[in-house]
């Protein structure tokens, strides 16, 4: 789950770590009303989306799709501008690198005072997975892509681990604030900022904190300038609080209505629907339908425990997509029974009135009561034994050219 | 031989009465592994019917250890109190010989893995398998011993090594196995995680010492680089045939497809480089899981093995 940077500043000030002054608005006047409480002279006016490279992207008008305002994120000089700018945002369509094409509408705005910045780095916090620990990566060049640095001038990046029995190492933070060049109290501040850094993602199960950039301004404070915070969703359980700061609009509708239903499921561009068991064997089946020429519709992994009730669900889930011109079943029983899953898929089917031609492949447990059962149906379903074979029949049927 | 476990292992059921820890026990009795007892904390003294076979429950591993002299531990504990029994039980078998752990839990939070990973990192003697994973599996003459939530009955003992990330794709990687007529040794199914204990260079080198194994199909998935660090080990350090599958070449960027570990960040853990490292390190590539037969017998053919 990731959260806006409104409510990660929120989350960063409440942790001990510096943030300049902002007041989060859903409206102009809101905006308005918070650039004068704020009592700055210069404001940020920033489109608060979960996507970034928020500041080098384009708002769109969402009806007209004509070009509104180039920049998500402003530099305001007056009360007028910050009228000018919140305009230009809310409701618009943000669309920046991370968005893809059709963008995100911005709802939310954050006004934040202005910052007097002597220098920009980089800092992030995640879980490094060949470490088997938290990796904090640092550097001196802030404001710009990461990977970018990583490529260009990869020894400016510096990381340090955090133990995970003993903890972040006062040592560690030490060497790192030096390797960044900082001395005096921005070097103090910046250990105390990765103590308190390394403290919040444990105690709000983070699987991410990145802040780009952080900022030493003119009187060497260090301040996150951005905060963007991921959590770890199985992590939910110990932290109830999460969902008051879940925005849905964020979140595909359809992806969250899947998950309630046991489903994994994220929609694809291609017109084949996919409706799989097990993570691992679902990519290989959209990997294997493109390797036939077909072009995948969706991920759909029904999991370890699928009922009747969620395969008619997962069917419906697939065929929401009017791409979908056709569907391949590759189940390999273990604990599920293929026997089960054709029951399900002849209901189904019966149930949403399935139109669009259907392969299924079957292995494992009780695969030839399974195809028994679909073959005993008056169901138009082609079986095949290898999910190459599955592969190839659902392209042949699908083919636009055909 | 096979790696890890054998038909003499004896086998714990953390959770064994619950519903998952029944059912699975139950199955595994009924392809004849030796389950030697579970545990469930508060519910020590009780006896569990599995299949045919009584099977005494304890409240702490260590006890369970003392009784049974249990040399594996299955883990089938809910995901919030997963980490602290893999910690248990590492602490437990570090203090009774060493042992096996694997942990089929889905879901545990990744800073309770990040802290058990590091606790069995103390207990030089214990292997942790997982978590999220089908767990692992010796196929014997009659049934063998079978550690996890795998469908025994697609299994043979042979001479073919299985390492997965993936659960469903390594019976896929069974049956292609089955469908050219070769058995296996072990299987073992190392998860989807990001954090994780045991990776694929400790399966390859355990094959490579192996005398049962001859040759091994290793199937990776998207994210992270443990594949491309096990090519390179292995065209370093292995001598037996490898043949290589990995899931998600058509997997967008930035999504998480199914498993916590995979997904694509920043550019990295394409499936493309992984085929690419595979193929740098020698190994013979499957691009279709359909395929991983008819490599698997050019391999063979290749190295006089068949």
């Amino acid at each position: 789950m990731n959260i806006h940077e409104y409510q990660a500043k929120a989350m960063f000030n409440d942790s001990g770590i510096k943030v300049v002054k902002g007041i989060h608005c859903l409206s102009i006047e809101t905006a308005l009303k918070a650039y004068d409480k704020l009592e700055s002279k210069v404001v940020a006016v920033k489109s608060q989306i979960h996507a970034g490279g928020r500041g080098k992207g384009n708002l769109y008008d969402p009806e007209s799709g004509n070009l509104i305002m180039e920049g998500g994120v402003k530099i305001a000089f007056s009360r007028k501008e910050v009228e000018e700018y919140s305009s230009a945002i809310i409701g618009n369509r943000l669309v920046t690198k991370q968005t893809g094409k059709e963008g995100k509408i911005v709802n939310n705005l954050y006004v934040e005072s202005g910052c007097e910045i002597d220098h920009e780095y980089y800092l992030a916090l995640l879980v490094d997975r060949e470490n088997k620990s938290i990796l904090i990566m640092a550097s001196t060049e802030g404001g710009v892509d990461i990977e970018e640095v990583a490529e260009k001038n990869p020894q400016a990046i510096h990381k340090i681990w955090a133990d995970p029995l003993e903890g972040l190492l006062e040592r560690d933070s030490i060497s790192l604030a030096t390797s960044l060049g900082l001395s005096g109290k921005s070097h103090d501040e910046m250990v105390i900022m990765l103590n308190a850094l390394h403290s919040m993602f444990l105690e709000k199960d983070c699987s991410m904190i990145e802040i780009n950039p952080l900022v030493r301004n003119k009187s060497g404070e260090m301040i996150a300038l951005d905060g963007k915070v991921s959590f770890d969703d199985s992590a939910d359980f110990r932290h109830p609080w999460r969902n008051h700061l879940r925005d849905l609009s964020e979140e595909e509708d359809v992806e969250i209505r899947a998950h309630e239903h046991g489903l994994s499921y994220v929609k694809l561009d291609g017109n084949i629907g996919c409706l799989v068991n097990g993570a691992g064997l679902a990519m290989a089946s959209m990997d294997v339908i493109k390797l036939y020429g077909g072009e995948p519709a969706n991920f759909l992994d029904i999991g370890g425990g699928a009922t009747r009730e969620s395969i008619t669900a997962a069917f419906e889930i697939i065929l929401e997509d009017k791409n979908v011109e056709g569907i391949l079943v590759n189940i390999f029983g273990g604990i599920i029974q293929c026997d089960m899953v054709a029951r399900s898929v002849i209901e189904a089917s019966k149930e949403i009135g399935l139109e669009v031609p259907l392969v299924v492949r079957f292995s494992g447990t009780n695969h030839i009561e399974g195809k028994a059962v679909l073959d005993s149906s008056n169901l138009n379903v082609h079986t095949t034994k290898t999910l190459a074979e599955g592969a190839e029949k659902i392209v042949s049927l699908t083919r636009r050219d055909k | 031989m096979s790696i890890w476990i054998n038909e003499d292992s004896k086998i714990l059921i953390q959770g064994i009465t619950g519903k998952q820890g029944t059912f699975h026990g139950t199955m595994m009795i009924e392809y004849r592994t030796n389950v030697v007892g579970g545990v469930t904390p508060g519910k020590g003294g009780q006896k569990i019917m599995l299949s045919n076979k009584e099977v005494e429950v304890y409240n702490t591993m260590s006890e369970a250890i003392g009784a049974t002299n249990a040399n594996v531990s299955l883990i089938y504990v809910p995901a919030r109190f997963a980490a602290s029994a893999i910690i248990e039980a590492a602490n437990a078998f570090q203090e009774n010989g060493g042992g096996l752990i694997v942990c089929i839990t889905e879901g545990i939070p990744i800073l309770d893995m990040v802290k058990a990973v590091a606790n069995i990192g103390k207990c030089p003697d214990v292997r942790l398998i997982g978590p999220n994973c089908p767990g692992i599996i010796t196929p014997g003459d009659d049934g063998g011993c079978k550690v996890g939530i795998m469908p025994g009955f697609i299994h043979s003992k042979g001479r073919i090594g299985i390492v997965s990330k993936s659960g469903t794709l390594t019976y896929e990687a069974v049956a292609q196995t089955m469908s050219v007529n070769e058995g296996q040794s072990t299987c073992v199914g190392i998860g989807g995680d990001p954090v994780n204990g045991t990776g694929f260079i400790d399966c390859l080198d355990a094959f490579e010492k192996d005398p049962q194994t001859e040759a091994i199909v290793m199937i990776g998935e998207i994210g992270g680089s443990a594949e491309e660090e096990a090519a390179e080990w292995a065209s370093k350090n292995m001598t037996k045939p490898i043949v290589g599958f990995v899931a998600g070449s058509t997997a967008p960027e930035g999504k998480r497809m199914g498993h916590a570990g995979a997904i694509i960040s920043g550019g990295k853990g394409t499936a493309q480089e992984k085929f690419a490292a595979f193929e740098a390190a020698g190994i013979y590539v499957a691009r279709d899981p359909s395929e991983i037969g008819n490599v698997l017998v050019k391999a063979l053919k290749d190295c006089g093995l068949r």
